[in-house]
């Protein structure tokens, strides 16, 4: 039965697994469990997404039926139950660039694979990724951007989590539009990606998860 | 309509030529970057606006030239309340150099079928009041159809006060746009004289990304392709006819015959090749096919990577489309698509902004290798640049003439 429900998610069947979630919680299952197999599934999502068989429409999808799975099994919840995440990633598209498709990829990319993202969202200020950091003492910084006027944000962003003392034990990745290897080297962040799976790849290698 | 010394056509038309035509990524907004100011002063102050635009024709010796087109009047964006842009001093700081989309839904899910009823009247009363802030009170207004035979009340909706001022806002946006068309003009005309035919007429969109970007919503329209497939297709027609007749009808005004579709949501990492195949190709195709029957050039610019479309986007008669590409492999871009299509770009724009330009001429002479053979192919920049050192545009000329000679 876990196994289909894995399945039906993962596959998108959105009737299927919203029937079979009203079934579970009609029969008074633990609604963890159902959270657990909902986890499951989107991490085949990610696989496949990985491995291009699915692309962007399926992660949308995808996250759409799990928001909706999460809306029938919330008021049967207890209380907060927390699951266990392997380590902490802040992310955000640089000051000056309101794009953030992308950084939705790499925010659910990262997150199927277990690591709790703090996704500042777009046009951020070098000095919001800064408190960010200090604030959730996360190890590593995803900068985004897609137009060209990134390069110097990102720059700057790098620029600015350096004097606040933060850079030692922080690594930085950029990805995103026009940016490369050179764009890299230029902003002097550790690394660039190329997508979303570059991105969960470099974290968990620095995370020491992988 | 086709003159036989243009140049910005020659490449498109698959003619070997004596030599290879480079477009500069800096059409867009470069120019205000490169005369000191920026994008908040010349899209306010059209003298300076001018001033850039002149100080850039003059001092580049190019091969192509685009008059400040894309330069939008900010006084006429202010006066409708526009909502879809963000520009310097309106939602990004003044020193940004681009004006950048707002995306969001435009469209509710539950409203595709308004839309394909009748556009124009989900465009007036729907969408507009949603897009420009002036014109929110447009909801209220009956359908313009509602006017028949006697007329009675039926002019009362035009007495409500926010209606009226939403009039207002669109004759002084008019005004405004007046005063931006002038320069605009006086720069193209000047251009024009001094010997550039300008490289496109009318801009067009892929009927898919029209949905996307500016209805829907990325979120919205990636839903749509699983939870109702057919209002997307039903609606992708009518905005295809509607793109048609759009740029049809600007290229009939216009000195060169050329369309250019800036494509999005199409390139390899947005979907599959069979949501490719199913959702994006067929009504962009269906557009591309009006215009090559109208004779017209088609530049399709094709952000991000188009690798895994090379086998379908070639089907059209000799010369008659270019493919601009941004970050595409040109070697396989050349072999698959380059004996129908004349094929465009690909100088990394990270390359022009922060290489030098000994790096910028190499690289290009490597590309010029790889898809100058035969003609067919103009040296130009993977997307536009906005600022960055002249001497890797002058780099870029160096590399066309030193080079591209056959």
């Amino acid at each position: 039965m876990s196994g289909d429900y894995v399945n039906l998610l993962a596959d998108l069947k959105e009737d299927e697994i919203l029937k079979l979630t009203q079934q579970r919680l009609d029969a008074n299952e633990d609604p963890m469990n159902i959270l657990e197999d909902s986890r499951k599934g989107m991490e085949i999502v990610g696989q496949r997404f990985a491995d291009g068989e699915y692309f962007l429409p399926e992660l949308v999808y995808s996250g759409e039926l799990l928001k909706q799975i999460t809306e029938m099994v919330k008021p049967h919840l207890k209380s907060d139950a927390k699951t266990k995440r392997l380590g902490k990633v802040v992310i955000g598209t640089v000051a000056g660039d309101i794009h953030d498709i992308g950084l939705n990829i790499v925010d659910f990319m990262l997150d199927v694979n277990g690591f709790e993202v703090t996704n500042l969202g777009v046009d951020v200020a070098a000095e919001k990724f800064v408190k960010a950091v200090q604030d959730t003492k996360a190890p590593v910084v995803g900068l985004s951007g897609f137009l060209t006027p990134a390069f110097d944000a990102m720059k700057e962003t790098v620029e600015a989590l350096e004097k606040a003392g933060l850079r030692k034990n922080l690594k930085i990745m950029i990805g995103g539009g026009q940016m490369d290897d050179e764009v890299r080297k230029y902003a002097k962040a550790d690394a660039y990606g190329k997508d979303a799976m570059a991105a969960v790849k470099l974290t968990k290698q620095w995370i020491g998860a992988g | 309509m086709k003159s036989e010394n243009n140049v910005s056509r020659s490449g498109f038309l698959l003619r070997v030529f004596h030599f290879l035509p480079c477009i500069l990524p800096s059409m867009g907004l470069y120019a205000a970057y490169y005369a000191g100011t920026n994008l908040a002063t010349v899209m306010y102050d059209f003298d300076e606006l001018k001033r850039a635009w002149r100080k850039y024709l003059y001092d580049f010796d190019a091969d192509t030239y685009v008059p400040p087109v894309l330069v939008p009047p900010g006084p006429a964006l202010e006066a409708i309340g526009y909502k879809l842009y963000k520009w310097p001093g309106h939602g990004l700081a003044e020193s940004v150099l681009s004006y950048q989309c707002v995306e969001g839904e435009y469209m509710k899910p539950e409203e595709y079928d308004a839309l394909i009823r009748d556009p124009s009247d989900f465009w007036l009363r729907t969408y507009l009041p949603r897009v420009f802030g002036e014109l929110k009170a447009f909801n209220t207004l009956p359908p313009w159809t509602a006017f028949q035979e006697i007329v009675t009340g039926d002019f009362l909706p035009f007495a409500n006060p926010e209606v009226q001022a939403g009039l207002n806002a669109l004759m002084k946006a008019g005004m405004e746009s007046l005063k931006w068309a002038a320069a605009v003009g006086e720069v193209a005309v000047e251009a024009m004289a001094i010997g550039f035919p300008g490289v496109m007429s009318a801009l067009a969109k892929a009927p898919f990304d029209t949905i996307g970007d500016t209805l829907r919503g990325t979120q919205g329209i990636m839903l749509d392709i699983f939870q109702r497939p057919e209002k997307v297709h039903a609606a992708m027609e009518k905005i295809a006819d509607i793109a048609i007749n759009n740029a049809l009808n600007a290229v009939a005004n216009a000195a060169a015959p050329i369309v250019m579709m800036p494509l999005h949501k199409g390139a390899d990492a947005f979907m599959s090749i069979k949501q490719y195949e199913t959702f994006y190709w067929p009504t962009l195709k269906k557009v591309i096919m009006a215009f090559v029957n109208e004779g017209i050039t088609t530049i399709l610019f094709a952000e991000g990577s188009y690798n895994k479309r090379l086998d379908i986007i070639g089907d059209f008669p000799k010369g008659t489309v270019a493919w601009y590409f941004d970050q595409t492999d040109m070697a396989e871009a050349k072999k698959k698509i380059g004996d129908r299509c004349c094929i465009i770009g690909n100088v990394p724009t990270s390359l022009m902004m922060t290489g030098t330009p000994q790096q910028v001429k190499e690289h290009c002479r490597k590309l010029i290798e790889v898809c100058g053979k035969g003609g067919g192919y103009v040296l130009a920049g993977g997307a536009n640049v906005d600022e960055g050192n002249p001497e890797n545009m002058r780099a870029m000329m160096e590399a066309a003439k030193e080079y591209g000679t056959y």
